[in-house]
């Protein structure tokens, strides 16, 4: 044996590894702590939503789309919804609409300061996510308070949204929204000049603009990397066309930029909440928060103690649904991950005939093994949090 | 929203003249487009998706550049049972697409791997869930479903319960996988009005023959 066996080291990252975000294994190859490989193995959380969904109407859906990315709930019904009343072509009332970009916004907030504290305490900061849950916490209440569950709300339907908000829920909104620009503040001073967090972050799994595209990456992803795409702004649905709001985008790309971009975004999204406040309790803001269509959207409690014709609805749309015109849709809105998006096909009946859900974080993901190629062990964490993963909607 | 409505039917879609395009520019790759719920659909022949895709993205006047999405959907009743589903947006356009192809469980789809590298794993999920194969691929193997899985979940001929469930073995102290058990049968409501006909014996009409 005159030369030297040299092999390279494969180490097994995950699937409960705190810093995999859930239930992620990786099969890492390592050069001495040099990163040569990785190869991604997910499917750990695969609950064949896209199956069940075809074996129920479209109502009972709903429910299934809180349990994809379980960090901003609503976001995702939202997609859905906004599939089914394309196909029936039911318009939702301004209020409806005004509350679900608040709701979305507020699913915003809770996504990225999720992502923000998470990553810091991945690469070694433990007091962020402590001060950023506690932000999540009142907003959980909010969804709490709206649709009675702080995660898996069902709330956002298609034709509107289940419940209209108590004048206090909202009062309390305005209030939160005039008290976070504080608590972010803190989380700021905390991070952004932080020596530690940037040399972890910064020129880290950088992303140049002409590959963001053809990988399929969408959302943070691409507005860190210096295109000004968002689909509030390029594609509006509901009310975001009449919302006020900047899209950031950063530079370089790197782990450094998306965190920047995403605590931008927390701020636009708290001016969003702002704007959605006063236009709730403006004269223009009140009215049904659900389409008035008596053969999609089911009857209040109070009118089916009047009405036979309503109890009948109330009956037929929990037990039969509705039908949805058979044809094809791709619906997509701006989670805060990225581009989620509702491929929906319907053969006329009552249920969805195949319901495909384009997850931003699959596309993403995708990318692991060549945005890590050449850093060290250490970095692998820092993109991976950096990129927002979430296995509840990346396996689906 | 009135007025839009009003004016619509005079102003040409835009996604019918892209669509005219697209199917003038690639002759016979292009079986037809159609435009339905503000979505342009493309229907090309299997072997010149990697073609159209190239098209699409290099072409001035598409500019197809971000990828969006490839899945696949099962139609058991047709010769060539699944649709293999492309989703590409021009954000120059500010335009979706959406491609389609027929295909079935032996003759393989040609790879977009090359043209999109993200679609690397959207084919891998395709052929895992159903069975739809990529030539060309780098790597085509199962992605969501468990090691050692047999069968294509999505397809419709495969039941909700599935065939193996799972559990852990005290005795063995390991998991082990067992046929599926079910307590009681999964229902399963037949909601197209039966008084219209229907393609089964409702309970209790045996009775009335006698």
């Amino acid at each position: 044996m005159s030369e030297v066996d040299v092999r390279n080291f494969t180490l097994n990252f995950g699937p409960v590894h705190p810093s995999a975000h859930g239930v992620l294994r990786m099969i890492l190859e390592l050069d001495g702590e040099l990163v040569e490989r990785v190869d991604p193995h997910i499917g750990l959380l695969h609950r064949g939503t896209e199956k069940l969904i075809e074996y129920k109407t479209y109502l009972q859906a709903v429910p299934y789309f809180d349990r994809l990315d379980y960090v901003a709930p609503m976001n995702q019904e939202h997609a859905f919804a906004l599939a089914v009343e394309r196909m029936l072509e039911i318009e939702v009332p301004r209020r409806g609409q005004l509350i679900r970009v608040l709701y979305s916004e507020i699913g915003r907030l809770l996504a990225h300061l999720m992502n923000v504290t998470t990553q810091a305490m991945d690469i070694g900061a433990l007091t962020p996510p402590l001060w950023g849950f506690e932000q999540r916490e009142k907003l959980m209440v909010f969804y709490e308070r709206a649709s009675g569950a702080r995660m898996h709300a069902a709330y956002f339907r298609p034709g509107g949204v289940h419940q209209d908000l108590p004048q206090a829920l909202v009062d309390d909104i305005g209030v939160f929204c005039d008290e976070f620009p504080k608590a972010l503040k803190d989380i700021d001073t905390l991070l952004t000049n932080n020596r530690i967090f940037k040399q972890r972050n910064v020129d880290i799994g950088i992303v140049p603009l002409e590959e963001v595209w053809g990988r399929g990456f969408s959302g943070v992803m691409v507005r860190a990397s210096g295109a000004a795409w968002d689909l509030r702004k390029s594609q509006p649905y509901d009310a975001y066309a009449e919302m006020e709001f900047d899209i950031p985008v950063g530079s370089n790309g790197d782990c450094y930029d998306r965190y920047l971009i995403r605590m931008e975004e927390m701020r636009q999204a708290n001016e969003i909440m702002r704007q959605c406040v006063a236009k709730l309790n403006a004269p223009d803001g009140k009215g049904p928060v659900a389409s008035t269509d008596g053969k999609v959207v089911p009857p209040k409690r109070g009118e089916m103690k009047q009405s036979m014709e309503a109890l009948i609805h109330h009956f037929k749309l929990y037990t039969e649904g509705y039908k949805v015109p058979a044809g094809e849709i791709y619906a997509a809105v701006e989670a805060p991950k990225g581009e989620f998006g509702v491929y929906l096909v319907s053969d006329g009946t009552n249920k969805p005939y195949r319901c495909h859900i384009r997850a931003p974080g699959f596309a993403h993901l995708s990318a692991m093994d060549h945005l890590c190629r050449g850093h060290m062990l250490a970095d692998v964490t820092a993109i991976l949090g950096s990129i927002d993963i979430v296995f509840g909607e990346v396996d689906r | 929203m009135d007025e839009t409505v009003v004016v619509e039917p005079i102003a040409i879609d835009p996604l019918v003249t892209l669509g005219e395009h697209v199917a003038a520019s690639l002759g016979d790759a292009v079986l037809g487009y159609e435009v339905a719920y503000g979505d342009l659909t493309v229907s090309v022949a299997r072997d010149s998706i990697v073609t159209v895709a190239t098209f699409l993205r290099d072409d001035p006047k598409c500019r197809f550049i971000a990828f969006v999405d490839v899945c696949g959907a099962d139609y058991p009743a047709r010769e060539l049972r699944f649709d293999v589903v492309y989703h590409l947006l021009s954000p120059h356009l500010n335009q979706r697409i959406r491609i389609k192809l027929q295909a079935d469980d032996v003759t393989p789809v040609p790879s977009i791997c090359d043209v999109f590298v993200g679609a690397n794993w959207f084919e891998r999920e395709t052929y895992d869930l159903y069975g739809v194969l990529f030539s060309g691929h780098p790597d085509l193997r199962r992605i969501l479903t468990d090691y050692g899985f047999d069968g294509h979940p999505l397809r419709k001929d495969f039941p909700l319960t599935g065939f193996v469930e799972v559990r852990y073995d005290e005795e063995r102290k390991r998991v082990v996988y067992e046929p599926v058990t079910l307590a009681q049968e999964f229902r399963s409501f037949d909601y197209l009005s039966p008084w219209e006909g229907t393609d089964y014996v409702l309970p209790g009409d045996e009775k009335a023959k006698n």
